[in-house]
């Protein structure tokens, strides 16, 4: 199948590429990149107008499958990622059984290579069940096609095992992904512990719950002399603990979901439970923070933490609702609106943010538009805007508080190798 | 070149002519073994003590049989750790024994440093067998021996040590008596068991089995024990023996001629398989036997000699 794209604004962060240029596919990689392509193309798709990126890597998404397929699926899920313009999505572990063993890993690459329209790459778990007292066999894990391993949804509180893990996980070339929450001083909050959870009466989450976690992680590494990856840091104190942790050098890096650097815990008010993630929504000191932490290069990633739940789940009172949103059809769009147009962030540092750099921490050959690469590529227009709606959402779940939301960066054709995952 | 030293506590101390000493002395007392009346009189009417507080047979009897050929009489006494925590202090327990006229103690035991406690605290010879992961130094002396039986010399050869290193005496004494004598020293296994900083006192550090064996003419492999298991060092005995057990693709990284070396017990199956552990390339029953003889040498070296 040969595919050519034409006359799109090729933007590819890696190269330093940006301009008017044709790419020319066959089969699975890109042929040619170049002005006027005149190879004559079963389908050719007129990019005029718009923006052509690689495919974004999402480092973080819950995919819910095995186990709870009504909230989301290997194939909805993609779909939902193709629609935001993903071709590649890092799944974790904390399913139904957890991603501990061989089987399940070649459980999920099957099936995505059966029913999913982009790729998923499973992260499995550091301990075994993620039950934090033994480590899962992560050698064999990487063997099997697992990228990196992490307990997300638990931070790993035992420091021994975090630190034998971290040393452990040298031999892979791989870094840990770490959930930093130190749960005995977050249990039972749902929300950001300050003026909020005063006025509401609501149980708060301190920030401090988070940092002490993180610090222990720097520190951990550094003894291990490992590499660290920090899931959804959410407060300035954490990001200044990662700062000066590279400084000195420290191998750590991190992500900010577009929730984190967009919103901020008034929303709480109208006890929506759309607004109940974890970490939680935080102050607007700490948005500017992140802010200023992605645009200094202290925060390398932007990943979603696409959290799926049923209606049903959701529409509980507060205290109960699960944690959680989903985010791979708004990430784009929300990168866009809130860091681009801004000028926050060039359009090109934005997108590194969601290619080249969460490939690079994973050692992936993903993340760029080169010939002989991977046709895995997002074509969308940067001025159109589109209204945020829950049916439109090809997630099986609709947990968004963006919903009403009118977004730019409206993506209109994603390809998987060589083939159309989602065209608007 | 001599030997003038009241104990053996360790290889880190000796210097290399100290070492060649010990191993002429061994080749000399070798022969001894071949013989079929395997006694001299060197040792008639000395008494050597072996005090192991630590499970041991196979080390514990290589020192009997040692002091045996040179007739020396052997008393062996094992305690169990509970001995100790009933608060029976370890010099008391030594200076009884000491009353009875010994003149020679072998010790092993779990915590590093008792041997040079004991052998700063006792006029008598004290040979350390073992002490916790400190030192193993016969077994190095053993090791040296028969690299230097097998290869004709150790300057310039190529060893890799495989395992457990962080929690492995027969790896810190062959890693000081190697690079005293010249041999290039490579240590492998999982990040999580090797100890910080090795590389300071003179080794290369892989984590991947095929990378650290390449072109090696020595291989030694280092028994690794479930218990680590349960403390978090590696997931499981399967995924161990994936990645740093010796196979046959891995040993034919190696020099063509390489020797696979074991201080024993062999978890057959786990390190190492059991067509390797009996195969051609095999020195492991060789390392036995230079066994007897090193500490043959020892014990004459440190015994047997007019003062």
């Amino acid at each position: 199948m040969s595919l050519l794209i034409k006359g799109g604004r090729v933007v590819d962060p890696m190269s330093g590429t940006d301009e008017i240029l044709d790419i020319f596919i066959r089969g699975e990689k890109i042929l040619k990149i170049g002005k006027g392509i005149t190879f004559s193309a079963k389908k050719i798709i007129d990019a005029t107008d718009s923006i052509v990126i690689p495919g974004l890597i999402d480092m973080h998404t819950h995919l819910r499958d095995p186990g709870r397929e009504d909230e989301e699926t290997i194939r909805s899920g993609t779909l939902a990622a193709a629609r935001g313009g993903f071709t590649t999505i890092c799944c974790m572990p904390n399913t139904s059984p957890v991603i501990d063993d061989i089987s399940l890993v070649r459980y999920i690459l099957r099936k995505a290579e059966k029913e999913g329209v982009v790729e998923v790459l499973p992260i499995a778990s550091i301990s075994k069940n993620e039950d934090g007292e033994t480590l899962s066999e992560m050698g064999k894990l990487r063997r099997e096609g697992a990228v990196s391993f992490s307990d997300d949804g638990k931070w790993v509180r035992n420091a021994h095992l975090m630190r034998r893990a971290l040393e452990y996980v040298k031999m892979l070339n791989l870094p840990l992904i770490s959930h930093c929450e130190n749960e005995d001083l977050s249990k039972n909050g749902v929300i950001n512990e300050g003026i909020f959870s005063t006025i509401l009466g609501l149980p708060g989450i301190p920030k401090e719950a988070e940092e002490v976690a993180v610090f222990r992680d720097i520190c951990l590494t550094r003894l291990a002399n490992s590499s660290l990856h920090i899931a959804h840091i959410s407060t300035v104190s954490s990001l200044n603990l990662v700062r000066e942790a590279r400084k000195r050098g420290i191998k750590v890096s991190c992500e900010v979901t577009p929730h984190h650097f967009t919103l901020s815990e008034e929303l709480v008010r109208s006890f929506d439970t759309n607004t109940k993630i974890n970490p939680p929504l935080r102050g607007k000191d700490d948005v500017k923070a992140l802010r200023e932490g992605l645009k200094d290069g202290s925060i390398e990633v932007i990943a979603t933490d696409h959290a799926p739940h049923t209606p049903e789940e959701k529409e509980l009172d507060y205290a109960l609702a699960p944690f959680g949103i989903i985010g791979l059809e708004t990430a784009l769009g929300l990168v866009i609106k809130e860091l681009v147009k801004p000028e926050i962030l060039t359009l090109s540092q934005g997108i590194a943010k969601l290619t080249v750099n969460p490939a690079r921490i994973l050692n992936l050959d993903r993340g760029r538009i080169r010939e002989e690469g991977l046709a895995n590529l997002a074509i969308f227009n940067l001025n159109e805007e589109w209204e945020v709606k829950k049916e439109d959402f090809l997630s099986l779940s609709k947990n968004s508080p963006f919903v009403g939301w009118s977004l730019p960066g409206k993506v209109k054709w994603t390809i998987f190798k060589g083939k159309v995952a989602y065209r608007s | 070149m001599s030997f003038e030293r009241k104990d053996l506590l360790g290889i880190e101390d000796l210097r290399s002519e100290e070492i060649y000493f010990i191993l002429d002395t061994a080749k000399s007392l070798r022969q001894i073994l071949d013989r079929p009346i395997k006694k001299v009189p060197t040792l008639r009417g000395k008494t050597v003590a072996n005090l192991f507080f630590e499970p041991s047979t196979r080390t514990r009897i290589s020192f009997e049989l040692a002091a045996k050929r040179l007739n020396a009489d052997v008393v062996s006494f094992s305690y169990s750790t509970s001995s100790i925590s009933k608060g029976e202090s370890l010099l008391d327990t030594v200076k009884n024994i000491m009353a009875m006229r010994v003149d020679c103690f072998v010790l092993r035991h779990p915590v590093p440093g008792t041997p040079h406690f004991l052998a700063k605290n006792l006029p008598v010879s004290v040979i350390n067998a073992g002490d916790g992961s400190h030192e193993h130094p016969t077994q190095a002396l053993i090791d040296l021996y028969t690299i230097r039986e097998k290869k004709g010399k150790l300057e310039g050869l190529e060893v890799v040590i495989i395992g457990d290193i962080a929690h492995s005496r027969v790896a810190r004494s062959d890693i000081w008596a190697l690079n005293k004598l010249g041999a290039k020293v490579r240590v492998c296994g999982p990040p999580t068991l090797i100890p910080p900083q090795i590389e300071k006192i003179g080794v290369k550090v892989f984590y991947s089995v095929e990378e650290a064996i390449k072109g090696v003419d020595v291989v030694m492999m280092l028994r690794v024990q479930e218990e680590r298991q349960n403390r978090c060092f590696f997931p499981s005995l399967h995924e161990y023996r994936e990645f740093f057990s010796l196979n046959e693709a891995r040993l034919n990284l190696a020099k063509p001629e390489a020797i696979i070396m074991h201080p024993g017990p062999v978890n057959r199956g786990v390190e190492l398989p059991a067509v390797l552990a009996d195969g051609k390339k095999s020195v492991i029953l060789d390392q036995v036997t230079n066994g007897i003889a090193v500490r043959m040498a020892v014990l004459y070296l440190l015994l047997g000699r007019k003062k």
